[in-house]
């Protein structure tokens, strides 16, 4: 099976192809839309802030790329909201395969933010999450989230409901890190490659 | 709700796991690698992994064996220790570091907390903030210690929050080592002032201690090293421990 992990120069993927490879995957690092394109499944690692990430896609010519894809493809963190219209981080337009718009947190006495640690998923949905119970944890980093909607298929609150995963035909987003959330994250990751 | 981290943190020097008594007299607790390895097992929530010498010496952070712990780690990973560049910090998250941690060069150019949060994101900028309590008065430690800086701790973790640090590692060094409980007042103050999460470090010695620090101190995540590398309190016996006590951690 051929893994593509998307090399766009904006997020840590070092930790990703490390968790593929615990998994017996040979996953390659690319911005090469051929490849992207031949590749079985498709995993897009985003970190950091969103209008450098929009720009070194639009660099690579990646921001019209992404949206052709037709194999199952995860992004994750960063990766999954730049699925979305827009984000209020710095007024971005994104790349518009979900109906979201990314919103900021705001912090309170008991909320930090960015929403930093494990937190439990709820209201599970689809095979992503094969396996999993609204008792497993997951590992989160971020300022910014997607609300709930009709694309969510696991939710998380800080305080109120987020969407901790979305879906969109073979466009799957996870707001958490996967290859950091230990057997939980490990198994999404196992089932996503069985998609 | 998103729950209280354990952190245990991997001080390191020539490769291997020591632990100091307030910053001196060095003891050896073992390879790195296998230590990650087992803490990850046991339920550690996050490692931070510290090259204690970096400042001082002017090396280099140990990038291989960040790369080493990385590939076995499904949890994630913080590396400081001598970290005064850009450069630095790519280096370190090419390697598989997750989040960075800096501290002198961060008390020497307050503006590298902002270069860093605007190239790699303030998740993964981690400010570690040394306090030592002079006087009554918590004042900032650079230089692994060494140097007093003439900062009050509080004035100088709201500071560093606004640059973009993403997390504090506020650490009382009247505290660490001495296992006699954190320093609750110190992380009170600094968890009430910032909005970002704070990780308490110095002085962990029971179980109770990390309950005050939670309930009390007001801290997202609770910092030690003696007491997990020797063994004196297991992690998944202390996370129980504080379920039963009422505080939210992942079992």
């Amino acid at each position: 099976m051929e893994i593509a992990v998307v090399d766009y120069k904006g997020g840590n993927v070092q930790s990703v192809l490390f968790a593929l490879e615990r998994l017996g995957a040979q996953p390659t690092l690319t911005s090469d839309p051929e490849v992207l394109r031949k590749a079985d499944k498709v995993l897009f690692p985003g970190e950091g802030e969103a209008s450098s990430a929009m720009e070194a896609l639009r660099a690579a010519g990646l921001d019209k790329v992404l949206p052709t894809l037709t194999q199952p493809f995860l992004g994750i963190c960063l990766g999954m909201q730049l699925l979305g219209q827009h984000s209020e981080e710095n007024d971005t337009p994104m790349l518009g395969l979900l109906p979201f718009t990314v919103q900021r947190f705001v912090s309170d006495a008991t909320h930090k933010v960015p929403h930093m640690g494990w937190n439990n998923l709820q209201a599970l949905q689809g095979p992503l999450f094969a396996g999993l119970t609204d008792a497993d944890h997951v590992y989160f980093v971020h300022s910014y989230y997607a609300p709930v909607g009709v694309y969510t298929t696991a939710q998380s609150t800080h305080p109120a409901p987020f969407s901790a995963a979305v879906q969109h035909g073979n466009f799957h987003g996870v707001q958490f890190h996967t290859e950091k959330s230990g057997a939980v994250g490990t198994r999404i990751l196992a089932n996503f490659l069985d998609l | 709700m998103v729950k209280k981290r354990l952190i245990p943190c991997l001080d390191v020097r020539d490769g291997r796991t020591v632990k100091g008594i307030q910053f001196e007299g060095l003891r050896d607790a073992g390879d790195p690698v296998a230590l990650a390895a087992r803490y990850a097992r046991e339920g550690a929530d996050e490692l931070v992994f510290l090259d204690i010498t970096a400042t001082n010496q002017r090396r280099k952070p140990l990038t291989e064996l960040v790369r080493d712990v990385a590939r076995v780690l499904d949890i994630p990973f913080t590396v400081g220790g001598g970290i005064g560049s850009v450069g630095d910090v790519e280096a370190l998250l090419l390697s598989g570091a997750d989040k960075v941690s800096i501290n002198s060069a961060a008390l020497a150019r307050p503006e590298f907390i902002a270069d860093l949060a605007r190239r790699f994101g303030s998740q993964c900028v981690v400010v570690a903030v040394d306090a030592r309590l002079v006087n009554g008065e918590w004042q900032v430690m650079t230089r692994a210690g060494t140097v007093a800086t003439g900062r009050e701790a509080v004035a100088w973790c709201r500071e560093a929050a606004d640059l973009g640090a993403g997390e504090l590692l506020l650490t009382s060094m009247s505290h660490d080592g001495t296992k006699s409980g954190f320093a609750l007042d110190l992380t009170r103050a600094v968890s009430d002032a910032v909005p970002v999460p704070v990780i308490a470090s110095g002085g962990a010695g029971q179980p109770s201690d990390f309950t005050d620090v939670f309930n009390a101190g007001g801290a997202d995540a609770a910092l030690a090293a003696s007491i997990f590398h020797f063994n004196e309190t297991a992690l998944p016996a202390l996370k129980h421990y504080l379920h039963n006590a009422g505080i939210p951690v992942r079992l």
